[in-house]
């Protein structure tokens, strides 16, 4: 049962036939873990806060930066120096002070990922570097988690749901990392600031819509974002019999960390 | 021959085909080690592309790693 603060606090919700005071109560019972508490992460740690998805986890070992205030909009001048994931805790109880919040002072690792995610029912890869991002894939593929991917480089971003199985996985586009130093990424490219809003808020409505249940997921597809043309696009992408750890014959079994996929920024931690 | 990629028309002139390599060579692809190649929706092996031909009215996408986000 909803209380009389949270039916008014959710009331745009709750009018919506989609969700309903039901619904409400799927998003509040809902546990999603956010992987990185930066770019991407800000916007989807934000925006679930709000929306009341009732346990929320994120992981980030970083400390805040002021050249991270320019995007990272969960962040505030005053948390130069503080653990991301204590700065963002602070706002999303801010925003609701209901809500269980699991901060995860850590980077991510073969070691840790399978217990991190193993309590959520939805995980988000808001992270910046490639072998974080095969990492998620091949943790959630082998737990059959789903899951949001999301990209951002300069102008550009990408996005795409994962749900184990029933649809193609990150490795069926991507079969191994790029090389370390192949790829510019954060610091060295550069990144319009408005970019990991647009990208993160699709991530987050997806774990929005996968807990209520209502609507179709970014499955089978990638979708595209140019910041620059403002242009959206969709590719469609079709499950890989060859796929190394979803197709007919895997290769990956266990989660390992590709630790050639280290890029240059990893080593200035 | 007239091909779609990532979503626009492109025109390679004077040639009614071209492999994967050399067509990642003629549109000038930066990076062409590391991209993703999709041909009329099938994701391409990178050892396949020398073999492969692409040819007039075929859709291409390139697809690049994206690896930023947090920091």
């Amino acid at each position: 049962m909803l209380t009389e603060d949270q039916i008014a606090r959710y009331s745009r919700h709750i009018i919506l036939k989609e969700v309903g005071g039901k619904g409400q109560k799927k998003l509040f019972d809902g546990k999603v873990m956010i992987i990185g508490a930066g770019g991407l992460g800000s916007p989807i740690a934000l925006y679930l806060a709000a929306a009341g998805v009732g346990t929320i986890g994120i992981a980030d070992a970083d400390v805040v930066d002021l050249s991270n205030l320019q995007r990272q909009v969960i962040h505030q001048t005053k948390d130069v120096g503080i653990a991301k994931v204590l700065s963002a805790k602070e706002k999303m109880l801010a925003i609701n002070p209901e809500l269980r919040v699991n901060t995860y002072e850590e980077w991510i690792s073969a070691a840790n990922i399978s217990e991190i995610i193993k309590d959520y029912d939805f995980v988000i890869d808001g992270t910046d570097n490639f072998a974080a991002k095969f990492l998620i894939n091949d943790a959630c593929v082998l737990a059959g988690k789903p899951y949001s991917h999301g990209g951002i480089l300069q102008f550009d971003g990408q996005t795409i749901t994962i749900d184990p199985g029933k649809s193609p996985c990150y490795r069926c586009i991507f079969p191994t990392p790029p090389p370390k130093d192949a790829i510019p990424t954060c610091s060295t490219a550069g990144v319009i600031g408005v970019l990991p809003g647009v990208i993160g808020t699709i991530q987050a409505t997806e774990a929005i819509k996968y807990l209520l249940g209502k609507g179709e997921l970014l499955t089978g597809r990638l979708l595209t974002y140019s910041a620059l043309r403002m242009r959206f696009r969709e590719v469609p992408i079709k499950k890989s019999g060859k796929c190394p750890i979803c197709g007919d014959h895997p290769t990956i079994t266990q989660v390992v960390d590709e630790l050639d996929a280290l890029n240059v920024c990893d080593l200035e931690k | 021959m007239n091909l779609t990629v990532n979503g626009k028309g492109a025109i390679v002139e004077g040639k009614d085909s071209l492999d994967v390599n050399a067509l990642l060579v003629e549109l000038k692809v930066e990076q062409p080690d590391y991209v993703t190649v999709e041909l009329n929706g099938d994701i391409l092996e990178r050892e396949n592309f020398a073999q492969t031909l692409v040819k007039d009215g075929d859709t291409v996408e390139f697809l690049y790693f994206m690896g930023g986000g947090s920091r």
